[in-house]
């Protein structure tokens, strides 16, 4: 085991030792977890080689209990052993999981160094196409393929989905994965701790270019990260919607792109899968759909069902109100 | 017109679908071809198929059922283990500028062929085999409840992986993982007939489990000797009556969403698309409330081998069998409470992440607490190290690594960071190989001389079993460190190339497990060889303790002249120390089950039938659909199904037994 933790220490393993505060947490909560465990590990393999060799048939001098095969003390223990280890690592999930859930905001970029109120974080709209990566800047209006930029230290907020197939969105030095999936989206709360270039890629299988589906993410310092968008600005491409179309079509290694600026709320119409032209947006037609099953039209029915449906509508429409403004 | 008639009969099926361009393949299927007709040949030079077809095909003998079985699941590992070659010797080499030797298109097809070759034509078949071989014997039967059937799963099993290694020379298998999830699986990402040999293939073999299951549940229930009550039955036994609850409350959900997947794919549903309100999280969910109790049906009746094994060899009574068989069946319910432990990363909300995988972590205590009892049976033993304690043994020093990353893996957050990375591989291998792969070895070595009268030749047993051990660690460590290197699974080509190093090393680890395998082929091909001085004429060459060992090896097909009485739960243990006399006369007629050719018929007429959907070939698939219901109807019009073997041909066999075992004294 010794011989193993020296091993790792020794080569680049990013899990164990990455650059992103989540991550660093999630990669201490391996180490934590996995001595919780040795605990027990470790003395039944010893044991298992102990009896073997002790209890072996050619040593007469060792006892010999055939009908011994109960004994309720040691039951005890062989039931109690692993429960509180079980129990233990139980309450540091259920904590860990609480803390480090990716859709929570960050409440600090590293130890003892907590976030404050007024810090927003920086928006990054993330699409796993075939196969390669959209980025888009909402803030800035710029959009990237296959690259990626934070200012060290600020909280990055991804919001995240895919335009085919389920991928995974996955920078082992900044934090944990999450799968991106085509008309949902999923968020990842992360923050950068050292300036570097880290490896990105799509960490669930997605055909025939996924090995190729990688992107570099560039950790920069907030005077670098203003340069860094200005060249992306200075490059005068736009990605508007009939961009978009061709960039989605399958293709493989792609090299990065720069769009200068980017049609209003593609993201938006990705997520919802209404880019093409004359396409229905998900969300208008669950709009749509709850409106019908509501029923338009409430003259055949009593006035306290008529009543009830007002309320119900009043609320869906005050909801849709709100997931907007957010 | 033509064409139209083309169309009708062949489907989408045409010469192009051959891939004779793919020069592995091509080679592959020379071999197959010139081993397979020197094999009909031989068979026909020393008029075996009669032999075959009259003792083997058509029987309904749990006994020789189950030997079909197990012979099936080690001709499938070969083939799931050259993919696994092929894997591990492109991941070596395909660094920067290599792009090693095979394409990403056939590279996914292999890895997709590994993972479903091995669960579904591998572990299962084995586990299923030693069940229908050892249950019937262990509880004092005579054969499963319905003999018929069980003739007919094994059909259903061996006819769905025909279509697989079909689609190895005509089209090609599936490009999406073993468990195929949309939207890639869908007909808009994979038009291709690869999806639909997976789910046709899994469809045709599920059938047969799922009866196998049915028909297992149902002997144990009910045909147990007397005075065996459920606390007095052999572990084993418990084992395998939890398994096939798991399996028949199981299965129906992985036939429902591979059901729901097809008409996606076939008649334009949309559960599972992109569009339409399709979702594919509800496939994922679906298939992994199949998925995760199929692990535990896998292992649980290895869990079982291990207890009978450990026993035996320590020459023990089993320590704490109460608190084994509660172990068991809070596996069993349990099992069905983990499914999401496999996509946290889908993003459920902490709440309901942290309680799958506390519920997760809760099944390493039973599980934890059954390697105590193991250990606490070897406990003041006296240990015999033959070949399957070797494997016992080794699955315990094994198996607790693996428990232990896979509880590692159950904490959401540790996930996010190496969840699909080969970490996670590792990890499977890890309990798949060091837990159910080490037990079906130990189970195989244990029972062979029950099932044909000579015990396997323990040196290239021994050979086998420490290429496999020491192949394992070479093989899957290295897997562990690159999943925390950050590296992903699925890969068939890597960019840095200090990665190289590691994956070498794991290919070596390949080559000593293939030395395991090898030794494994050469140990039973040396033991036929040398059965005269490996005979066991005792039926009870270990010192066996449950009641199979009671009977002749191999056992008659009627297993026992008289059903035995049990008193307790080492039931042959209890009878030889009481001093047990044979008895040797007042034998009666037996009334047994007669052979038919029912099952491989339907099941081959059901292989058509899979095989013209896969095509779209309507009308063959339509009229072999027809025959199969017709055919199932007119069975059951047959009731010409049973026959006494007589009193005297029993008393024969009795007597020949009774001269055998006077010699033996």
């Amino acid at each position: 085991m010794l011989a193993l933790t020296a091993l790792l220490a020794g080569c680049n393993t990013v899990v164990l030792n990455p650059s992103g505060d989540v991550a660093a947490q999630q990669g201490h909560l391996v180490v934590v977890a996995t001595w919780l465990m040795l605990l027990i590990v470790v003395p039944v393999i010893l044991l298992a080689l102990l009896f073997a060799w002790r209890y072996r048939a050619s040593n007469t001098k060792a006892t010999y209990k055939p009908e011994w095969d109960h004994s309720t003390q040691l039951e005890l223990v062989i039931w109690a052993a692993p429960l509180l280890i079980i129990i233990a690592l139980g309450a540091l999930t259920w904590i860990t999981t609480h803390t480090l859930d990716p859709y929570r905001p960050l409440d600090r970029i590293g130890e003892k160094r907590p976030v404050s109120k007024d810090v927003k974080p920086l928006v990054i709209e993330a699409v796993a196409l075939d196969w390669k990566w959209l980025f888009i800047y909402p803030e800035q209006g710029i959009a990237l393929v296959n690259e990626v930029a934070a200012p060290v230290d600020r909280p990055i907020q991804f919001k995240i989905t895919a335009s085919g197939v389920m991928n995974s969105f996955y920078i082992p030095a900044l934090a944990g994965q999450i799968y991106a999936m085509p008309a949902m989206e999923t968020k990842l709360h992360a923050v950068i701790n050292e300036p570097g270039v880290f490896d990105g890629f799509s960490a669930n299988y997605s055909g025939a270019g996924f090995s190729d589906m990688r992107f570099k993410f560039h950790g920069l310092s907030d005077a670098d990260f203003g340069a860094w968008v200005a060249k992306v600005k200075d490059a005068n491409q736009k990605l508007d919607r009939e961009g978009y179309l061709a960039l989605e079509k399958p293709s493989h290694k792609d090299a990065v792109r720069y769009y200068g600026s980017v049609a209003p709320d593609l993201y938006g119409a990705i997520l919802n899968r209404c880019v093409a032209p004359g396409a229905m947006c998900v969300d208008q037609m669950m709009a749509k759909d709850h409106a019908t099953a509501m029923g338009e039209d409430d003259a055949n029915c009593t006035p306290e069902e008529a009543k009830r449906r007002a309320s119900v509508r009043a609320l869906l429409q005050a909801k849709q109100q709100v997931s907007r403004t957010e | 017109m033509t064409t139209d008639i083309q169309t009708l009969l062949l489907g989408k099926l045409s010469l192009e679908a051959i891939p004779y361009h793919e020069p592995i393949l091509v080679g592959t299927f020379a071999a197959v071809a010139l081993g397979g007709l020197a094999l009909l040949a031989l068979l026909t030079k020393y008029r075996l198929w009669g032999y075959l077809w009259r003792e083997w095909f058509t029987s309904i003998d749990h006994k020789k059922i189950g030997v079909m079985y197990i012979v099936m699941g080690i001709v499938f590992l070969l083939r799931g283990f050259a993919d696994a070659v092929m894997m591990r010797a492109q991941q070596s080499m395909a660094f920067g500028d290599n792009m090693g030797f095979l394409p990403p298109h056939h590279y996914d097809q292999v890895f997709t062929a590994h993972g479903v070759i091995m669960i579904f034509f591998v572990a299962m078949p084995l586990v299923t085999g030693f069940m229908n071989y050892v249950v019937p014997l262990q509880i004092g039967a005579r054969d499963v409840a319905f003999p018929f059937l069980n003739n007919f799963s094994f059909w259903m099993t061996a006819s769905g992986g025909t279509l697989v290694m079909i689609s190895l020379f005509i089209g090609e298998f599936a490009k999406t993982g073993w468990l195929a999830y949309p939207p890639l699986s869908g007909i808009q990402f994979s038009p291709d007939v690869g999806v639909d040999y997976y789910i046709w293939s899994l469809q045709i073999a599920g059938v047969g489990t799922l009866l196998s299951g049915v028909n297992l549940i149902a002997t144990i229930v009910k045909m147990r000797a007397p005075g065996m009550t459920m606390m007095k039955m052999p572990v084993f036994t418990w084992t395998a009556l939890c398994t096939n609850v798991l399996i028949v409350a199981a299965f129906p959900v992985l036939t429902a969403v591979l059901a729901m997947l097809s008409m996606d794919r076939y008649v334009g549903t949309n559960f599972f698309t992109n569009d339409l309100g399709g979702n594919a999280m509800m496939y994922v969910n679906l298939i992994w409330i199949w998925g995760h109790p199929e692990v535990y049906i896998l292992v649980l009746p290895v869990f079982g081998i291990f207890s009978e094994v450990v026993s035996t060899f320590s020459g023990k009574r089993l320590f704490g069998y109460a608190s084994m068989v509660y172990a068991t069946v809070v596996i069993t319910i349990l099992s069905y409470l983990v499914w999401l432990h496999h996509f946290f990363t889908m993003g459920s909300g902490a709440s309901v992440n942290s309680f799958f995988g506390i519920s997760t972590m809760i099944i390493s205590i039973p599980t934890g607490a059954k390697i105590f009892n193991w250990l606490f049976t070897m406990y003041r033993g006296r240990i015999k190290f033959e070949v399957p304690m070797l494997w016992t043994v080794g699955f315990m020093v094994t198996f607790v690594i693996g428990g232990m990353t896979g509880v590692l893996l159950a904490v959401p957050p540790a996930d996010f960071v190496l969840h699909n990375s080969l970490f996670l591989i590792a990890h499977f291998h890890n309990v798949i190989i060091g837990g159910v792969l080490f037990g079906l070895f130990a189970g195989i070595n244990f029972w062979f001389p029950k099932a044909f009268g000579f015990k396997l030749d323990p040196f290239w047993g021994k050979v086998s079993f420490w290429c496999w051990q020491i192949g394992f660690f070479f093989a899957f460590m290295p897997l562990y460190v690159l999943g925390l290197m950050g590296v992903t699974r699925r890969m068939s080509h890597f960019d840095d190339p200090s990665l190289q190093v590691w994956f070498i090393i794991a290919a070596f680890g390949a080559l000593l497990i293939a030395a395991g395998i090898g030794a494994f082929i050469v140990q039973i091909g040396y033991s036929i060889w040398k059965r005269k001085e490996l005979a066991d004429v005792s039926g009870d060459p270990w010192g066996g303790r449950t009641l199979e060992w009671s009977t002749s090896s191999p056992p008659p097909d009627y297993n026992f002249a008289f059903t035995p009485r049990v008193y307790d739960n080492d039931a042959w243990h209890d009878m030889k120390s009481a001093g047990f006399q044979r008895p040797t006369g007042g034998f009666v007629d037996i009334h047994m089950p007669k052979n038919t050719g029912a099952g491989i018929i339907l099941a081959g007429i059901a292989g058509v039938m899979g095989f013209a959907m896969i095509w779209h070939m309507w009308l063959i698939a339509g009229v072999s659909f027809a025959s199969l219901i017709l055919g199932a109807i007119v069975h059951t019009f047959n009731y010409n199904r049973d026959y006494y073997i007589k009193v005297d041909q029993v008393t024969r066999t009795e007597e020949a037994r009774t001269a055998q075992l006077a010699q033996l004294a």
